[in-house]
């Protein structure tokens, strides 16, 4: 049976923005920039050199160990040379997983206080979800975000569309248009999908367009508003918690239907030790099945929650030690295939309450990729996987062409010194609402420089 | 011809008997456009009784002249208003309905089998005018009779048949007519509108509307059956006109002389545009009058083992 390909479709005119994103455009960019004196680090052909980058308009024209300042020659007197200083040159990262609040809830975040931010993380790409209001469920509302981004943000803005109408979890979405016009793959957002039926004819109904589905994994019988996780912590604490069965019952039944449907399936977030066995075991079969972790799976546990600290309550919610440190053994070996924040802006209204009243969710674009070289510096996973995670891998998951430094690719680049210590003050941050679980902490690894489609974008332009 | 003198199911049907069955339906159709009136004594004295579970106009009305040009006493009972409404079960209803003594039923059924089962509880003849999602044989007769007529054969023509598959008697009935007739078969429709395994039904199957009826012969379009919906198999009627809607653009890719079909009733702008269901290949209409005539040959062949039948004589 021939896949139903959208993509090789002709459809007129209209512009296909979702494949790159939609993002501001200045006025127009310096015709050239060598980026020179650089440790190149590339996931996809695993170079790790110094040597420099030549960017011309919004792509990538050269790079490698060969490209230094005496490089230009006389006829390229237009192109501007930054030395890097021997920091890191990596592909811009593609945040997999970012909540916003346009439409609807501005106060939260709006698509360019989420872009300053991203930018000042190194974040290229954001992928924004579909719980907004109204949601994005309709092409006008995909058509929007686009508009809106491509007027206002300072980085590429990929949109996710809701899975279900109004994320009611019942009726599917015009997949097949929504896609046409923009949409990189269909999520239910922070919701599962309660309804099997409805989960099956959106993974055999997604298979005919090749789309991604992604999923919440959450069984929302076993769900509890108070998301902390079951145990002991929870247990002494004297609050209701959810077991780690929510997740992976949901999680083994989307196999299935996987299994039986050939859809391709994205666990958005994984968070336990038994969610990863079933990811391995679904792989091992060959399935079309990846996940995802965030980066608080990766560096809290429900410890850290320590006398209901709401900037730690998270959904999913925050484990066990060993499940965290079953995040990192899984991201380490591959198994695990995207490293997200979970961007969730939460203002102080809704955070200040009492844990199991407070809104769950934490801001991460900003410190994503300094607390992923915490796994880095202590030793637990391999820089250029770190890289992979949160570059390449979420590029072919979504079908971008960015996440990669090769000839031709965008120019979407990041440019950071992995050692550099900083702490994090919530007054600095750029996202609208400050409910980071990292505020006061100490990171190690800052962001130099962000370029996004040619032009540096962190530090701010003036 | 007919096993049993019943006509239940395509699935039985041999090549001869189908053949044989366009044929006489040729005759009938040729005496139905001459201008004297269609007289025959084949059914005189029998009685038919249509007995129609689901709503129907053109089935129930085709079958009602067919019959009465054969000489037959109809009787259209109407169910929405009889014992069945008050709880009596198909059983019950049929051998009230036996009691009575009639010559023929033509049966349609919400439910897959319920003529089969019907037919087991009776001692005359039935038709299965439509039974559920599971077979509806004087359709896929008039349809391979309208495409013999319109391209001289069917044996070697590729037919495509669009839509919404998995809830099709219509489909059904005619992969059975058209592979045994030796024409190659496509279906097209989203995954979520396929029956499982739909390869094994001896087709090629698409979920790409463009690939699917290219180079067809004969493009083949089915109602979308929203009654029949649930579970969100499809999202809207835009996308699915968008992606699955035979327009003049999509046709393009079957072949120059593509004959279009659709059994009714039309979806116009869900399944079918309004222009490419009045096209001038559109053969909709010829399909509605080659029904009568397929009915007055099915009926005709019963009529002949009614005959042979002993002690029935009216």
């Amino acid at each position: 049976m021939s896949p139903n390909r959208i993509a090789s479709r002709s459809h007129g005119s209209h512009s296909t923005l979702g494949a790159a994103g939609a993002r501001m455009r200045h006025e127009a960019p310096a015709k050239g920039t060598l980026f020179v004196n650089a440790r190149l680090m590339d996931p996809e052909s695993g170079i790790d050199a110094v040597g420099g980058v030549l960017v011309r308009e919004d792509k990538i024209a050269d790079l490698g160990p060969h490209l230094t300042a005496g490089s230009l020659r006389d006829t390229d007197r237009d192109t501007d040379i930054v030395d890097c200083l021997g920091h890191i040159l990596a592909p811009g990262l593609i945040d997999g997983q970012v909540y916003i609040g346009e439409p609807g809830e501005e106060h939260r975040e709006t698509l360019k206080t989420a872009s300053k931010a991203a930018a000042a993380g190194g974040v290229t790409t954001i992928v924004v979800m579909p719980d907004t209001r109204p949601v994005i469920d309709q092409v006008a509302l995909v058509d929007f975000i686009q508009r809106r981004a491509r007027d206002n943000a300072l980085v590429h803005v990929a949109t996710m569309a809701a899975m279900t109408r109004g994320l009611d979890g019942e009726e599917i979405t015009e997949f097949g248009l929504l896609q046409h016009y923009g949409a990189i793959a269909f999520t239910n957002g922070k919701s599962s999908i309660a309804n099997t039926r409805v989960m099956r004819n959106a993974l055999l109904y997604a298979r005919d367009f090749n789309a991604l589905i992604v999923h919440h994994t959450e069984d929302p019988y076993l769900t509890s508003p108070t998301t902390m996780n079951s145990g002991e912590v929870s247990a002494r604490l004297g609050l209701p918690g959810v077991g780690t069965v929510a997740e992976t019952i949901m999680l083994e039944r989307d196999i299935r239907l996987v299994a039986t449907t050939g859809g391709r399936y994205h666990a958005a977030s994984i968070t336990c030790r038994d969610s990863l066995e079933v990811i391995r075991a679904a792989k091992a079969r060959g399935l079309p099945v990846t996940c995802g972790v965030s980066i608080n799976h990766l560096t809290f546990n429900e410890i850290d929650i320590g006398s209901y600290r709401t900037f730690f309550k998270l959904r999913p919610p925050l484990r066990t030690e060993a499940d965290r440190q079953a995040m990192v053994e899984g991201v380490a070996d591959g198994s695990i295939d995207i490293v997200v924040s979970g961007h969730d802006p939460q203002d102080a209204d809704v955070k200040r309450r009492p844990f199991a009243d407070a809104a769950a969710g934490a801001v991460g674009l900003e410190t994503l990729l300094a607390a992923a070289l915490r796994r880095h510096h202590a030793g637990e996973i391999p820089l250029m996987r770190l890289l992979q995670a949160m570059t390449l891998n979420p590029a072919k998951l979504l079908g971008l062409k960015s996440g990669r430094l090769s000839i031709g690719a965008p120019a979407d680049l990041v440019v950071f010194d992995p050692n550099e210590p900083w702490v994090v003050a919530k007054e600095d941050l750029h996202s609208r609402s400050k409910n980071s679980p990292f505020d006061t902490g100490t990171l190690q690894g800052r962001v130099k420089r962000t370029i996004v489609a040619g032009s540096t974008e962190y530090p701010f332009p003036v | 011809m007919l096993a049993d003198g019943n006509l239940l199911s395509c699935e039985t049907l041999s090549h001869p008997a189908i053949v044989t069955l366009l044929d006489m339906a040729d005759a009938w159709a040729a005496k139905n456009r001459r201008p004297e009136p269609v007289k025959s004594t084949i059914l005189s004295g029998r009685t038919l009784i249509n007995l129609f579970f689901e709503a129907s106009t053109r089935t129930q009305s085709s079958f009602e002249l067919a019959a009465k040009r054969l000489g037959a006493d109809v009787m259209n009972m109407n169910v929405q208003a009889s014992s069945v409404q008050k709880g009596e079960t198909l059983i019950d209803t049929a051998m009230t309905l036996n009691a009575m003594r009639p010559d023929i039923i033509v049966v349609r059924h919400h439910a897959a089998g319920a003529t089969e089962l019907l037919s087991q509880k009776v001692d005359c003849a039935v038709i299965n005018a439509g039974d559920g999602a599971h077979q509806h044989p004087t359709q896929a007769l008039l349809d391979a009779l309208t495409i013999r007529r319109i391209k001289g054969r069917v044996e070697g023509l590729l037919v495509a048949i669009c839509g919404d598959i998995l809830h099709s008697r219509v489909a059904r009935s005619n992969i059975n007519v058209l592979n045994t007739l030796g024409a190659r078969v496509r279906i097209i429709a989203p995954s979520t509108l396929l029956p499982p395994q739909p390869e094994r039904f001896g087709v090629e199957v698409f979920t790409d509307m463009v690939s699917g009826i290219s180079g067809a012969d004969v493009v083949m379009m089915l109602r979308l059956q929203t009654e029949r919906m649930s579970g969100s198999a499809v999202p809207s009627s835009r996308e699915f006109f968008h992606f699955f809607g035979l327009d003049d653009e999509k046709l393009k890719s079957a072949k120059p002389d593509a004959l279009i079909m659709h059994p009714g009733p039309m979806n116009r702008g869900i399944e079918i545009a309004s222009t490419v269901a009045d096209h001038p290949r559109s053969a909709i209409r010829e399909q509605v009058e080659m029904g009568v005539a397929v009915r007055m040959a099915v009926l005709e062949a019963i009529a002949h083992q009614l005959k042979s039948r002993a002690g029935v004589q009216p």
